[in-house]
C-alpha cells in the first residue's frame, strides 16, 4: 500500500529534519521524505498541512495492566489509547499478576500486543523472582521472549550483594537494567513529597533522599558491573543532578521524568486531590525547575507518560488509601508541548525526548523518519485546543487531573508499519 | 496550568458563613471570632440551671468514629444532646475492614438514613474533606479529627480557653511543645494562633519529631525547652503515645521528659502568669509533672468544659449555614 | 427621618395603672416580674420600681428559642438569661416593647416553660403594632399603632426611654 503524507512540517530529530516535506511509504516502511519516489502512486493521502509529522513516539512506561489488572485496563484499551496519543512503541513494566519473571508471560504479553495491533509493546522483565528481591530471574529466557530491559521496580532489593548480583548476570548478556529508585524503608508509609504543603496536609511524607539514596547505590553498582542502567521516572532535580554527572563521567547510564513531574508540583495535592497521588511523589517547585533545567541540558534523554489507568474505586477514598497513578498515554504530548509553549525548548529537541532518545536507550529501531524504517508515524495538530473528558478518552482509566483542562495540541494521526491505527 | 483552588473554602456557604467545620485553616478572623462569640454564650448557659435550648431539635446528628475515642465522643455527643438533637453514634473500626472503600459504601449507606450531620473521625488525612465532598449537599461535616491534618475544635475550645483568661490575643507569645510531627491539634492550633493575630508561635522539640519545613507556618522553631519557653504567655503541652518511643523518634519517656516535660522548673522560665494547657489524656510524668498539671496555672479542666460549649457552636453554626445555602443559579448557556 | 413620638413615661403610667388593677383582679399578690432583651427589660425595670415590687427583676433572652434560626442564623452576642428563681408554680408578668407577629412571645413561652412550670403569665406590652401570625394577645397595652409598610418604630433607652417611629426613606 502507497501512502503520501503531505503539506506537513516534518521532524525528524534523529536526522535533523525540520521542514515543510512530503513523507511517502511504501509497503509499511518509509521510502522518501520531500521528492516522490519514481512512479510512486498513492492509494492513500493523509492531508497533514498546518500539522507537523514525527516519527511515533516511543513511551518509556507505560502500564498495559495485563495479565491479572484487567479491572484497570487491557492490552487492548491501552493499546488503543497509545495509538489516540501517538504513541507507536511503548515499554510496560513488569508488575502484573502474574509477574513478568517466566517467559510465558513475556510470550503472552507480546501474542495480545499483536492481536491488538495497535503498538509496539516491549515488557520489562524482573530482576528479582516474583520481584522479591532475593533470586535472580531467568533474564536470558525473559530476553528471549520478548524482555527488553530488565527491573525490580520499587520493590526493594534490600541486600546490596544481591543487586549487584543481578547486574552483573545482567551485564553478562549484555542486558538492560532499569532503576526505579527508591529506598523502601525511607518511602514506606508515605504518599506525597515531604515538605511544607505535606506537613500542612498532614500526610506521611516521602523524603527526596527515599530517591537519591537508591540512585547512588545504584550508581556505584552500576559502574562496579559496568551494566548498562537506565534510572526510570525520576522526580527530584538532586538524582537527576548525579545520573547527569555520572554520564558525563563516561558512565552507559540515562535516564527518564514522567511528563507530570514536569508540569505538576506537590502543590497541586492542596485539598487531597487524589489525582496528584503519585508514586514517585510530585517534586517541589524547586524540583520541576531542577528537572526542566536537565532536560534542556540534554542531562534527561526520554519524557515518558507513567501511565498507570485505574478503575475509579481505586481513587475515591481518602487521599492516602488511594492508589498512585495517573492515566497518561493520551496526554503525554499535549503536556510536553507546554515546554515548547512556554519557549523552554524548540519542538525537535523534545520531541526526540519522545522518539529517538528513548528508542536510543532501548536500543530499538524506533523513533526515526530513515529512509527505509518501519513507517510508525505521530501526525498532530501544535495548536489544536481540546479538552480530555471521560467520552473522548480511549483509556479504560479515567484517572486525570486533566479531564475539563484546556490543552493545545492534539495527535491527529497514527501509523504503525503504514497502517492508520488512529484517526481523530 | 491550574488555578490553585483554596480547597478550604468548601467550609462556607454562597454568604460566607459556615456550613462543615473540618480545618482551622483559611477560615478568616472574622469567623474564628464569631465561633468563639458564640461559644462563650453556651459556656454561659451550662451555667445555668436550662442547659437545653432547642436549636437543634428535629435534627439527626450522627457520630462517625472511625478512630476509637471516649473522650471526644462524649463531648460531642453531650453538645449534640444540648442542643435538643437527636444522637446516633455510629462506632466503625478500621481495623476488619478494608480502607476507603468501606468509607464510600458507609456513606451511601448513611445517606438513606437521612441525617443532618455527621461528626466524624477518621485515621485518614484529608477523610473529613473527602466526606464533605461526597454527601448530599444539605449535610453538615464536623471534623472531630482527620489523621494528622486537622482537629479544628480542639484547637478553638483551646483558642476559647486562652481568651477567656488573657483577653486580648495580640500580646501574646504563645509555645506548643510535643510530637508536632504526628499531631492534628498542632496544626489546627497554628493556623488559629496565627489568623487570630498573636504576637508569636513558637514549636518546642526535638528534631525527629517536627515536621518538614514547618517554620513555612510563620512559626518559630526550638529544640532548647528553656530557649522556648522565655517570656511566654502560654504552653500548650502536646500528648505523646508510647510507640513513638518504638520507632526511633526517642530514646526513652525519661529522656523526652528530662528535655521537654513540662515541670514546675522548666514553667518557670515562662512569665510568672503564664497558663498551661493540654488536649488530654494527660501522661503525668512523661509530658507534665503532676504539680503542673493539677496546678494554679492549669487550664486543663477549663478545656473541658469550653469543649462542649466550642463543640455547641459549631454545630449550631454549621448547621444554620447549612440551611441558608441558596441553591446556585444555573450556568448561563452559551 | 423622624416622623413622630408618643411619650413613654405617659404609656408606663397608664400601664402600671392597669395592671396594678389586673393583678388585684386575679388576686396575684407575688408576681415575678420577667422583662424580654433588651427593650423588655428596660421597661420592666420602670414597672418594678413603679409597683414597689421587691423580689429581683428576671431577664430573658430568647435568641436560643427563636424560629428563624435557620433562616438567619446565630446570633453570637447572645448573653444568658438570668432568672434569679425558679418559675414552677409562679405567677409570671411578661414584659416586652412590642408585639408584632407574636413569634417573640413564643419563644419567651416555650423558655419559660423549660425553667418550670408556672402558674400563669400575663402579658404586658408597650406597642402593640397589629400583625400577628399567631393566636397571641397582650393583657395590658400601652398603645396599639398601625404602621404604614414603610414604617417601622424603635424603642431607644435605657435613659431616657423614647419610642421612635421611622420612615424608611
Amino acid at each position: 500500500m502507497n501512502i503520501r503524507i503531505f503539506g506537513g512540517r516534518v521532524v525528524d530529530p534523529a536526522n535533523q529534519i525540520d521542514q515543510i516535506a512530503d513523507v511517502y511509504i511504501s509497503e509499511g516502511k518509509i521510502t522518501a521524505i520531500g521528492e516522490a519516489p519514481a512512479g510512486f502512486e498513492a492509494d492513500q493521502e493523509i492531508d497533514a498541512s498546518h500539522q507537523v509529522v514525527a516519527p511515533g513516539l516511543v513511551d518509556m512506561s507505560a502500564h498495559m495492566r495485563e495479565p491479572g489488572q484487567t479491572q484497570k485496563g487491557t492490552i487492548l484499551s491501552e493499546s488503543a489509547a497509545a495509538a489516540a496519543g501517538g504513541v507507536t512503541s511503548l515499554v510496560t513494566p513488569p508488575n502484573n499478576k502474574p509477574i513478568t519473571d517466566t517467559a510465558a508471560v513475556a510470550k503472552l504479553i507480546g501474542e495480545k500486543a499483536e492481536q491488538a495491533g495497535y503498538a509496539r509493546i516491549y515488557p520489562v522483565g524482573a530482576l528479582t523472582r516474583g520481584l522479591e528481591g532475593e533470586q535472580l530471574a531467568p533474564m536470558h529466557a525473559l530476553a528471549q521472549s520478548g524482555c527488553i530491559a530488565f527491573s525490580n521496580m520499587r520493590q526493594p532489593i534490600n541486600s546490596s550483594l544481591v543487586l549487584m548480583r543481578t547486574l552483573e548476570y545482567a551485564a553478562t548478556h549484555d542486558l538492560l537494567v532499569i532503576f526505579q529508585p527508591q529506598d523502601a524503608d525511607l518511602a514506606k508509609g508515605g504518599c506525597m513529597r515531604d515538605g511544607a504543603n505535606c506537613t500542612r496536609l498532614g500526610l506521611n511524607g516521602i523524603s527526596e533522599a527515599a530517591e537519591t539514596v537508591e540512585v547512588s547505590r545504584c550508581l556505584l553498582l552500576a559502574e562496579q558491573t559496568g551494566v548498562r542502567a537506565h534510572f526510570g521516572q525520576l522526580s527530584t532535580e538532586k538524582a537527576v543532578r548525579m545520573v547527569m554527572e555520572a554520564r558525563q563521567k563516561g558512565l552507559n547510564v540515562s535516564a527518564d521524568v514522567p511528563v507530570h513531574h514536569l508540569i505538576l508540583t506537590d502543590e497541586n495535592v492542596n485539598g487531597f486531590d487524589s489525582n496528584f497521588h503519585l508514586i514517585p511523589p510530585l517534586g517541589s517547585q524547586l524540583d520541576r525547575a531542577g528537572l526542566r533545567q536537565a532536560l534542556m541540558a540534554d542531562g534527561i534523554q526520554a519524557i515518558c507518560s507513567d501511565h498507570q489507568p485505574h478503575e475509579a474505586i481505586a481513587k475515591e477514598a481518602p487521599f492516602a488509601a488511594t492508589e498512585p497513578g495517573i492515566s497518561g498515554l493520551e496526554t503525554l504530548l499535549s503536556l510536553s508541548l507546554t515546554l515548547v509553549h512556554q519557549g523552554l525548548l524548540e519542538l525537535p529537541q523534545l520531541l526526540h525526548k519522545l522518539t529517538a532518545g528513548p528508542a536510543q536507550v532501548l536500543g530499538i529501531e524506533a523513533g526515526t523518519l530513515s529512509q527505509g524504517a518501519t513507517a510508525d508515524i505521530c501526525i498532530f495538530d501544535p495548536e489544536m485546543s481540546w479538552q480530555p473528558t471521560a467520552e473522548n478518552l480511549r483509556t479504560a482509566g479515567k484517572n486525570t487531573p486533566f479531564t475539563e483542562v484546556t490543552l493545545t495540541g492534539r495527535v491527529t494521526n497514527t501509523l504503525l508499519g503504514g497502517k492508520l491505527v488512529y484517526q481523530l | 496550568m491550574f488555578e490553585l483552588k483554596d480547597h478550604n473554602q468548601i467550609q462556607l456557604n454562597s454568604e460566607g458563613q459556615l456550613k462543615h467545620f473540618l480545618t482551622t485553616e483559611g477560615l478568616s478572623r472574622e469567623l474564628l471570632t464569631e465561633i468563639l462569640d458564640t461559644a462563650d454564650s453556651f459556656v454561659d448557659m451550662s451555667a445555668q440551671q436550662v442547659k437545653k435550648v432547642p436549636l437543634l431539635r428535629g435534627k439527626t446528628v450522627v457520630n462517625l468514629f472511625f478512630e476509637a475515642s471516649t473522650r471526644t465522643l462524649s463531648t460531642f455527643e453531650l453538645a449534640a444532646k444540648r442542643l435538643s438533637a437527636d444522637v446516633l453514634n455510629l462506632n466503625i473500626s478500621t481495623s476488619s475492614t478494608s480502607k476507603g472503600e468501606t468509607l464510600k459504601d458507609t456513606l451511601m449507606t448513611l445517606h438513606a438514613m437521612h441525617s443532618d450531620m455527621f461528626v466524624v473521625r477518621h485515621s485518614d488525612s484529608g477523610a473529613a474533606h473527602f466526606i464533605a465532598e461526597h454527601v448530599t449537599p444539605d449535610v453538615a461535616i464536623i471534623n472531630a479529627g482527620d489523621g494528622r491534618h486537622a482537629h479544628p475544635t480542639q484547637a478553638m475550645l483551646d483558642m476559647l480557653t486562652i481568651r477567656r483568661h488573657k483577653g486580648a490575643f495580640e500580646p501574646l507569645k504563645v509555645a506548643i511543645v510535643g510530637d508536632i510531627l504526628h499531631s492534628r491539634v498542632a496544626r489546627s492550633q497554628i493556623h488559629a494562633l496565627k489568623t487570630l493575630g498573636v504576637d508569636e508561635v513558637r514549636l518546642i522539640a526535638p528534631k525527629t519529631l517536627l515536621p518538614h519545613s514547618v517554620d513555612m507556618l510563620g512559626v518559630k522553631v526550638f529544640t532548647d525547652m528553656s530557649e522556648g519557653l522565655k517570656d511566654v504567655d502560654v504552653v500548650m503541652m502536646l500528648r505523646l503515645q508510647k510507640e513513638r518511643m518504638n520507632s526511633a523518634l526517642l530514646p526513652s519517656e525519661s529522656e523526652f521528659y528530662k528535655l521537654y516535660g513540662l515541670s514546675n522548673d522548666k514553667l518557670a522560665y515562662a512569665k510568672p502568669d503564664a497558663v498551661v494547657m493540654h488536649p488530654g489524656p494527660i501522661n503525668r510524668g512523661v509530658e507534665i509533672e503532676s504539680a503542673v498539671a493539677d496546678g494554679p496555672r492549669s487550664l486543663i479542666l477549663n478545656q473541658v468544659t469550653n469543649g462542649i460549649a466550642v463543640r455547641m457552636a459549631v454545630m449550631s453554626m454549621a448547621m444554620s449555614g447549612q440551611m441558608t445555602e441558596k441553591p446556585q443559579p444555573a450556568a448561563a448557556e452559551i | 427621618m423622624t416622623t413622630g413620638q408618643l411619650s413613654v413615661e405617659n404609656l408606663l403610667d397608664k400601664m402600671s395603672a392597669d395592671l396594678r388593677e389586673l393583678l388585684q383582679q386575679r388576686q396575684i399578690d407575688n408576681p415575678l416580674l420577667i422583662g424580654i432583651r433588651t427593650g423588655g427589660v428596660w421597661l420592666a425595670e420602670r414597672l418594678h420600681q413603679q409597683l414597689e415590687i421587691a423580689e429581683p427583676l428576671g431577664i430573658l433572652d430568647i435568641s436560643f428559642y427563636r424560629d428563624d434560626f435557620t433562616q438567619v442564623g446565630l446570633n453570637p452576642k447572645v448573653q444568658p438569661s438570668q432568672l434569679q428563681s425558679t418559675t414552677e408554680d409562679r405567677h409570671i408578668v411578661l414584659v416586652d416593647d412590642v408585639i408584632m407577629s407574636g413569634r417573640t412571645i413564643r419563644a419567651a413561652l416555650n423558655e419559660l416553660f423549660d425553667y418550670g412550670r408556672p402558674a400563669s403569665v400575663t402579658l404586658v406590652t408597650l406597642l402593640d403594632l397589629e400583625r400577628r401570625e399567631l393566636p397571641i394577645q397582650a393583657d395590658v397595652t400601652g398603645v396599639t399603632l398601625s404602621l404604614n409598610p414603610d414604617q417601622c418604630v424603635k424603642l431607644a433607652g435605657p435613659e431616657p426611654l423614647e419610642l421612635i417611629i421611622r420612615q424608611r426613606s
